[in-house]
């Protein structure tokens, strides 16, 4: 047995957002995305949350649950105790109950320019990369998209202009990756106001992160790049703002 | 609304077959999904993309021909001999063409794309990027399509076609964001809304989001599909929840063992090939053990990981690892991880050509909801994946190039009259005053399906699904109403996707309770033998007042005659 609490919320008909109980039966082997599809299914058709792989990779259904933020589908009930109270992300405008609008959180990941740019004249067969080159990818590549990260960050939470967790740690894939030409320019852009040196180390990124990934670690590491380029003078042309 | 192309589908074929369409010089190309495409389940794909680059020490002899001959021999015969061989020989060009776009593969030494051996494959020619291929590949596309600036119209939730006169003229979606109706037209509509695995609801390895939808909206519109008796049943789904273990498992080595730890494969397969015989023949020699009393719990077997050690596993399988610790508790490493066969890939969709090209003017179709076909009656490993980018940037360049020879006009009238349709669709369930619970019907459909259009087939079933199925179609015309949410309505959006699996799935049952013969996935108890003489062909399925009308079609053969599968 345990109970759901439910953050509901239609902007359009409603004035305030408020919780909603749901009695759960059987939920001992139950995850928390299958006890809001059980609520879905048969208690309420008007909840609203978002899901798909319901197997911890598509990053669809990340919420704050029970004081975290989680991924709903690879949260057993069973872990959370009696009482199960559910939110959506934070700092995104909230569209109805658990979804959030993500539009902001996907355009800053566009805005670091997040594809492979080289000269321009790659070669006939693959580009080589040792294991050891290649190993520096590793954790910045398997992020899931899911913004529990960004939902968590208190910077974002005041300044919607900080380019966030999610998209420094995948600009910090593309700088590290040996195939890669643009790395004084992607410092350079990286080092602006809203970049890498608005972040404050509070590490909320790293502590919520359902993939182990390390945001703050990353950013740390692109600080001491763009400082490093800076004093030997890589980043003077295109500069910061 | 107006684009040159739409692609309906944010998945691998999708984002390629968008690119490819924007890079053949189309400046309005828009992808239309229900979900933002980094959602998509091509993002769960694991463990690898079959190419014969010869990367690997033992693979030094390997050639596209021979890649196309495993397929096409993995296929049951059944494949279109022309299609493999097109897939087979683009591979090793897509693949270095994903690498110079940026996706992190595993590497060699020397530096170059790393390759493990997959099921049913003559030499080890999976691409892989640990444990983790699809994501990479999908997050890899959709960053090129962030680089040249394609419309993303994402939680878009196409619901029906609008075709006049054999044209097709575009889609009505309802914009999730807004709840409300809207027409997106254009010259040319590429369909790549993956696979139906949730037509077996909760015994898949498929996202929620794969529905059989994706099929019956074309079907409904009288696209004909092929070959939709054929369903794959992964060999390793996790007990309990059912999501995939990969074949890369077994590719790096791991044991399938019965419940006296035996590894049983050997009474099935030669020993040369063990665990990495093919899917339907896996999954069948998994049952078997199950359903003789040597399963635990009469219900799975292990899939042991443990001799390949810590290292090994957190290097190349850390994905699996995860899922095995968050959804059942198990750290390979430490314990043999519970596995049973799960449904996997619909390998009939969508009848099309090597292009895309359907009966429909201006409609194509790729990936996991077309059927070219170029896995027949059973897929191999590591070809799905291959399909999605292949024959996503075929349609994209075949849809470029017609569209080039037409006038960009919208067809207004048609495109208003589908709406006009599906607001009035819309209007009904909203009114309905039925009592049935639309999921109830979709579990009854899941446990249909399993029980009985599942690995091993037979008359009585079959014919038993077929008429369950049509009753299930009957008590979803008296479902209760749906509540009116404005934005984000999803219990508009699960009904309308139980109503496509309940026409997707009639027409699996339909086609196999037809096919007299087994052949790959399809095997029935009571016709034990291929028979080429009468069932070399394809299935045909066409939507007839309500029901599937089944005609046939011949298999395009080629070098390879059919001959026994023995591995």
């Amino acid at each position: 047995m345990a109970i759901f609490k439910v953050f509901r919320y239609n902007p359009d008909t409603e004035d305030m957002a408020h919780f909603q109980e749901y009695q759960m039966p059987d939920t001992s082997s139950m995850t928390v995305l299958e006890g809001l599809y059980y609520i879905l299914e048969n208690l309420d058709p008007t909840l609203a949350f978002r899901s798909s792989c319901r197997q911890g990779v598509c990053g669809s259904c990340a919420m704050h649950i029970n004081g975290q933020y989680r991924l709903a589908c690879e949260t057993q009930v069973a872990a959370m105790g009696e009482i199960v109270t559910v939110r959506p992300l934070s700092h995104m405008k909230i569209i109805r109950d658990l979804v959030v609008d993500l539009t902001p959180f996907f355009k800053q990941f566009e805005a670091i320019k997040p594809y492979l740019i080289d000269d321009g004249n790659p070669p006939e067969k693959e580009y080589l990369q040792s294991p050891k080159d290649r190993l520096k990818l590793d954790h910045l590549v398997d992020c899931i998209f899911c913004a529990a990260c960004y939902g968590s960050c208190p910077v974002l939470a005041t300044d919607q202009k900080y380019l966030g967790p999610q998209a420094l740690l995948k600009a910090l894939r593309w700088v590290d990756d040996s195939r890669d030409t643009a790395t004084n320019e992607r410092l350079a852009y990286l080092a602006t106001d809203y970049g890498v040196f608005r972040c404050h180390t509070i590490f909320n990124c790293q502590q919520v992160c359902p993939k182990d990934l390390d945001p703050t670690g990353a950013i740390g590491k692109l600080k001491m790049k763009a400082i490093k380029a800076k004093f030997l003078g890589r980043l003077k042309k295109t500069g910061s703002d | 609304m107006f684009y040159d192309i739409i692609v309906v589908g944010g998945g691998l074929t999708g984002l390629r077959a968008a690119v490819a369409a924007h890079d053949a010089g189309i400046a309005k190309v828009a992808v239309i999904s229900k979900i933002h495409p980094v959602r998509s389940h091509s993002g769960a794909a694991q463990g690898g993309i079959n190419a014969a680059l010869g990367n690997h020490p033992d693979g030094h002899d390997d050639t596209p021909d021979r890649h196309a001959y495993d397929t096409i021999k993995g296929s049951d015969f059944l494949a279109d001999q022309d299609a493999v061989q097109i897939m087979t020989s683009d591979a090793p060009g897509i693949i270095i063409e994903m690498e110079h776009w940026g996706c992190p593969f595993s590497r060699y030494e020397n530096g170059k794309i790393a390759q493990r051996p997959f099921g049913g494959a003559g030499f080890p020619r999976t691409c892989y990027g640990a444990d983790r291929t699809g994501l990479y590949l999908l997050h890899t596309l959709y960053e090129q399509g962030v680089k040249r600036g394609i419309t993303v119209l994402y939680e878009r939730f196409v619901t029906k076609l609008a075709i006049r006169d054999g044209h097709c003229a575009g889609v009505v979606a309802m914009n999730l964001h807004s709840g409300e109706f809207e027409t997106i037209g254009a010259n040319a509509v590429i369909w790549a809304t993956g696979g139906s695995g949730r037509v077996y609801s909760v015994n898949t390895t498929n996202a929620h989001a794969s529905t059989g939808l994706g099929v019956a909206i074309p079907y409904w519109a009288g696209i004909p599909l092929k070959d939709m008796e054929f369903i794959q049943f992964h060999p390793t789904g996790l007990d309990g929840s059912s999501i995939l273990m990969t074949e890369g498992c077994r590719g790096e080595g791991g044991y399938l063992l019965n419940n006296v730890g035996e590894r049983f494969m050997k009474n099935y397969v030669s020993e040369k090939v063990m665990e990495l015989a093919p899917r339907d023949i896996v999954a069948r020699s998994m049952q078997t053990e199950i359903n003789e009393g040597r399963g635990f719990e009469d219900r799975y077997l292990h899939l042991d990981l443990r001799h390949l050690g810590a290292a090994k596993i957190m290097e190349r399988l850390p994905g699996i690892r995860e899922i095995a610790m968050n959804f059942r508790n198990v750290d390979p490493i430490k314990e043999p991880i519970p596995v049973h066969p799960a449904m996997h890939y619909t390998m009939g969709g969508v009848d099309c050509d090597k292009d895309g090209v359907t009966v429909c003017d201006g409609f194509y179709a790729a990936g996991e909801c077309a059927c070219v076909s170029v896995h027949g009656a059973n897929r191999l490993g590591g070809n799905s994946l291959l399909e999605t980018i292949v024959f996503g940037a075929r349609a994209g360049y075949h849809a470029a190039g017609r569209v080039k020879e037409m006038s960009k006009t919208e067809d207004e009238e048609t495109l208003d009259r589908a709406k006009r349709e599906e607001a009035d669709r819309y209007k009904q369930l909203r009114s309905a005053s039925g009592r049935e619970n639309p999921y109830t019907i979709k579990d009854e459909l899941a446990r249909i399906m399993m029980d009985k259009i599942g690995i091993f087939r037979n008359k009585t079933d079959m014919a038993k699904a077929v008429s369950e199925i049509n009753i299930l179609r009957e008590r979803m015309k008296k479902i209760r109403a749906i509540p009116e949410t404005g934005k984000f309505n999803y219990d508009f959006l699960w009904v309308s996707e139980i109503a496509g699996n309940l026409d997707t799935a009639l027409t699996i049952a339909v086609g196999a309770l037809n096919r007299t013969e087994s052949r790959g996935s399809h095997f029935r108890r009571d016709f034990n033998k291929r028979l080429d003489d009468q069932w070399l062909k394809h299935s045909m399925f066409v939507y007839r007042e309500g029901e599937p009308e089944i005609s046939y079609k011949p298999v395009t053969m080629g070098k390879y005659e059919p001959e026994e599968r023995k591995y």
